[in-house]
């Protein structure tokens, strides 16, 4: 994942004073961490102030990483509950069905995907935009196991769930992802 | 001839087969199980590299990114933030201790002052273990002091509000939230 500093040394070095140190960490993981909230919140304006949130918080509370698990795992762990709390305070959005322009939303990432298919042939988008169609905790679960580099058991402390849970709902969401991909991009998983 | 609902099953068991040995989960016999079915059974092998590709595909993923200034924004704020100090460093564990051993003295004592109150001397048997029939003890004695009873129930109340803090305090600590 990374070479030379270990997020380690960089942490002992940020509880020394070197604040600047900080960044290194920003970074390596800002990537990860913004996906991460992305999916939970699906608008990028939302996902970059709570992934900024996100690593403010954790600076703020860097004296409680003990180095028990890895640093990617307490920040991962951060992220999710600040996810899960930004969702349950923010009031979901009511539209008038009488509104031509709003009515369209429900249909929107569908449709748009269907339309986008033929121009759209990398397996990594394809992929990505199926993700964003599954719940946020089959989409985190992926992201964790994938991209993240967490095992089962790290990802069920991420997500206060049991080892075996998070075993069985990775299984499931990559059965309802196959399910979406087959859906809306029936071509692009052909050539798979 | 087997019913869809035990093909839909038979497909399931398969999928998770498959899939813990893709993940390289599965024990080292299971392991070499699946590589015995997929070898000899055409079922095995198709689905077996189906969801292989799926695997590769999402191993493909790519990670969304943010802003330029987003690392800019970060430092900027952190500079004015401070690091907190270590949660284990504020909850002192000696008083938790110490409430918890009050607590447990006041049961002792409660169940000491309980058992004082029962004539022992009434159901004394030389058969019996210890020297006592517990079947001739007068139990309604016990505790039958409603001011007394009150405090009690006061003292676990209060104990399981107290450890319930304390177990959340931890975990809010742990969680970084």
């Amino acid at each position: 994942m990374h070479t030379g500093t270990t997020d380690t040394e960089v942490i002992g070095r940020v509880l020394k004073g070197d604040t600047q140190a900080y960044s290194i960490l920003v970074d390596r993981y800002r990537n990860y961490v913004f996906t991460i909230v992305l999916r939970y919140l699906k608008s990028r304006e939302d996902a970059e102030e709570t992934a900024q949130d996100i690593f403010i918080k954790a600076y703020r509370h860097l004296a409680d990483f003990k180095g028990q698990s890895k640093f990617s795992t307490w920040l991962y762990t951060v992220a999710t509950t600040t996810c899960i709390s930004f969702l349950r305070k923010k009031r979901p959005e009511v539209h008038s069905l009488d509104n031509e322009k709003i009515a369209g939303l429900a249909d929107n990432i569908d449709g748009g995907l269907r339309a986008n298919t033929i121009e759209q042939k990398s397996r990594a988008t394809m992929v990505s935009k199926a993700i964003a169609l599954l719940s946020p905790d089959d989409a985190q679960v992926i992201t964790l196991f994938y991209k993240g580099e967490q095992t089962l058991e790290e990802i069920a402390g991420i997500m206060g769930k049991e080892p075996n849970t998070v075993k069985v709902q990775l299984h499931r969401a990559r059965a309802r992802l196959k399910a979406r991909m087959e859906e809306h991009f029936r071509e692009e998983v052909r050539d798979l | 001839m087997i019913s869809e609902e035990k093909h839909e099953e038979l497909n399931e068991e398969m999928e998770a087969r498959l899939w813990a040995y893709i993940d390289g989960i599965a024990a080292p016999q299971e392991l070499s199980a699946i590589e015995g079915l997929i070898a000899t059974q055409a079922a095995w092998r198709a689905r077996y590299h189906e969801l292989l590709h799926l695997h590769e595909a999402l191993g493909s993923l790519e990670l969304e990114e943010p802003s330029l200034r987003f690392t800019r924004n970060v430092m900027e704020e952190i500079a004015r933030a401070q690091i907190a100090p270590a949660a284990n460093k504020y909850i002192n564990n000696r008083i938790i201790w110490g409430i918890a051993l009050f607590f447990i003295l006041s049961f002792l004592g409660f169940l000491v002052y309980g058992f004082a109150q029962l004539d022992w001397s009434a159901a004394a048997d030389s058969k019996g273990t210890l020297g006592i029939n517990f079947e001739k003890v007068d139990y309604s004695r016990m505790f039958n002091n409603d001011l007394l009873n009150i405090v009690m129930m006061t003292n676990v109340i209060l104990a399981l509000m107290l450890l319930d803090r304390y177990l959340s305090k931890k975990k809010h600590a742990l969680r970084g939230s």
